[in-house]
C-alpha cells in the first residue's frame, strides 16, 4: 500500500529546485558581503578616516 | 476594505507545486529591468569615482529591493489579482505560492537589500531604498491604490526613485538634477498608466480599482493623459539646460517629445484603444531612448549643453 503523504515527483522536482535557489542565494549573499568588506576595509586603509 | 481572500491552504493543494521560477515572477522581472536601467543612469550620471564592484552591488541592491516591493505587492494584492485577466495568473491568485510565502520574501529581500547599501555604498542610499520600497508597497499599494483615482499619480513616486537612488549610492548626495529625473519619471507615469487603464479598464471595475476610466469616465482621462503630457514633454527637455544632457539628449527628448503630444492629442481627438496602445508602447520607448540617450552621453564624456553654452 502506497503512503498517501508521500511526496509526488514533480513535488519532490519542484522542491529541489526551490531548495537550490536558496543555496545559491544565500552563497552569493555571502561572497557579495565579503568582497564589500575587503574592498571598503582596502579604501580605509587607502585613505583613512580623521577623527 | 474587503478582501474576498479565499482559503490558501485549499489553493494551494489543488495547484501545482510552486517553482523556483514562480518565486521569480513575484519579483515582477519586466518592472525591475526598467528600474534598473533608470538607476544605471543615476548612478553613472552622478559622475562620482566608484569602483565598479560596488556599482554593481549598488544596482542590485536596487534591483532586489524593487522585487521585493513586487512581491510585498503580490502578496497585498492576490484578493483583486484573481480577478483581473492580465494579473489572474500571478503566482499567487493562480495558487502556485502562498500569499505567507510571498510575504516571507518580500521582508526578507527588503531588509537583504537596504542592509547591504548601507554597509556597502552609504546611508543615504539606503534610506532612499527604503523609502522606495515602503511607498510602493504601504503607501500605494495599501493605501491608495484602491482609495483613489490618484492612486497612480502619487503611488508613481516610488517608481520615479530609482535615479536618486542610483545617484546617491554613487556620489553620497542627491543634488537637483537627480530629482530632475524623478520628477521626469513621475510625470511620465501618468499618461503611461492611464493610456494601459484605457484598455483595461473592464478589469479594474471588476476588481474595484477605482482607476481613473473608471471614476470619471474615458473622456477626462484623455484629457487628463494630455496634460500631463504637456507637463511631462518639457520636463524631459530641461536636462538638457541644467548641466545634464547634451545635444543627443536634447534631440532624442525634442523628438519623442513632439510625437509623445502627438499620440496624447490623437488619443483625445480620435478616441480608439488602438491609439491608446499606441501611446502606451511608445511612453515605454520614449522613457527608454531618453535614459539611453543620458547613459550613452556620460559613458561617451559628450560635453553636456549648458556647459557649452
Amino acid at each position: 500500500m502506497s503512503d498517501p503523504k508521500a511526496e509526488s515527483e514533480p513535488a519532490r522536482r519542484a522542491r529541489n529546485g526551490r531548495n537550490l535557489a536558496i543555496a545559491l542565494g544565500l552563497i552569493a549573499f555571502v561572497i557579495i558581503v565579503f568582497v564589500v568588506t575587503i574592498i571598503r576595509l582596502h579604501g580605509n586603509v587607502a585613505a583613512p578616516h580623521r577623527f | 476594505m474587503t478582501r474576498a481572500m479565499a482559503n490558501p491552504q485549499t489553493i494551494a493543494a489543488e495547484a501545482a507545486p510552486a517553482r523556483w521560477q514562480d518565486y521569480v515572477v513575484l519579483l515582477k522581472p519586466r518592472v525591475m529591468s526598467l528600474v534598473v536601467f533608470t538607476a544605471v543612469t543615476g548612478l553613472v550620471c552622478a559622475g562620482a569615482p566608484i569602483s565598479p564592484v560596488l556599482g554593481a552591488v549598488a544596482i542590485l541592491c536596487i534591483a532586489v529591493g524593487a522585487g521585493a516591493a513586487g512581491a510585498l505587492n503580490m502578496w497585498f494584492d492576490a484578493d483583486i489579482d484573481r480577478l483581473m485577466r492580465r494579473t489572474a495568473q500571478r503566482p499567487v491568485p493562480a495558487g502556485r505560492v502562498q500569499g505567507a510565502d510571498a510575504l516571507a520574501l518580500g521582508v526578507t529581500l527588503t531588509l537583504c537589500s537596504v542592509m547591504l547599501m548601507g554597509l556597502a555604498l552609504n546611508l543615504l542610499a539606503a534610506a532612499l531604498l527604503a523609502f522606495t520600497i515602503f511607498f510602493y508597497a504601504v503607501v500605494y499599494t495599501m493605501w491608495l491604490k484602491r482609495a483613489t483615482a490618484q492612486n497612480i499619480v502619487i503611488g508613481g513616486l516610488a517608481g520615479a526613485l530609482p535615479p536618486a537612488v542610483g545617484w546617491a549610492a554613487a556620489s553620497g548626495t542627491a543634488p537637483l538634477n537627480a530629482w530632475l529625473l524623478v520628477a521626469l519619471i513621475f510625470f511620465w507615469t501618468p499618461p503611461h498608466f492611464w493610456a494601459l487603464s484605457l484598455t483595461a479598464q473592464e478589469d479594474y471595475r471588476r476588481a474595484g480599482v477605482p482607476m481613473l476610466p473608471v471614476t470619471r469616465g474615458e473622456a477626462e482621462t484623455r484629457r487628463q493623459i494630455l496634460i500631463y503630457s504637456l507637463i511631462f514633454v518639457p520636463l524631459a527637455l530641461a536636462p538638457a539646460f541644467t548641466g545634464l544632457g547634451g545635444w543627443i539628449y536634447l534631440a532624442v527628448a525634442a523628438a519623442g517629445g513632439a510625437a509623445f503630444i502627438a499620440l496624447a492629442v490623437r488619443l483625445l481627438v480620435r478616441k480608439a484603444r488602438a491609439d491608446a496602445r499606441r501611446l502606451f508602447g511608445f511612453s515605454i520607448l520614449y522613457l527608454f531612448l531618453l535614459f539611453a540617450a543620458l547613459l550613452g552621453e556620460h559613458l561617451a564624456s559628450v560635453q553636456p549643453l549648458a556647459l557649452r553654452l
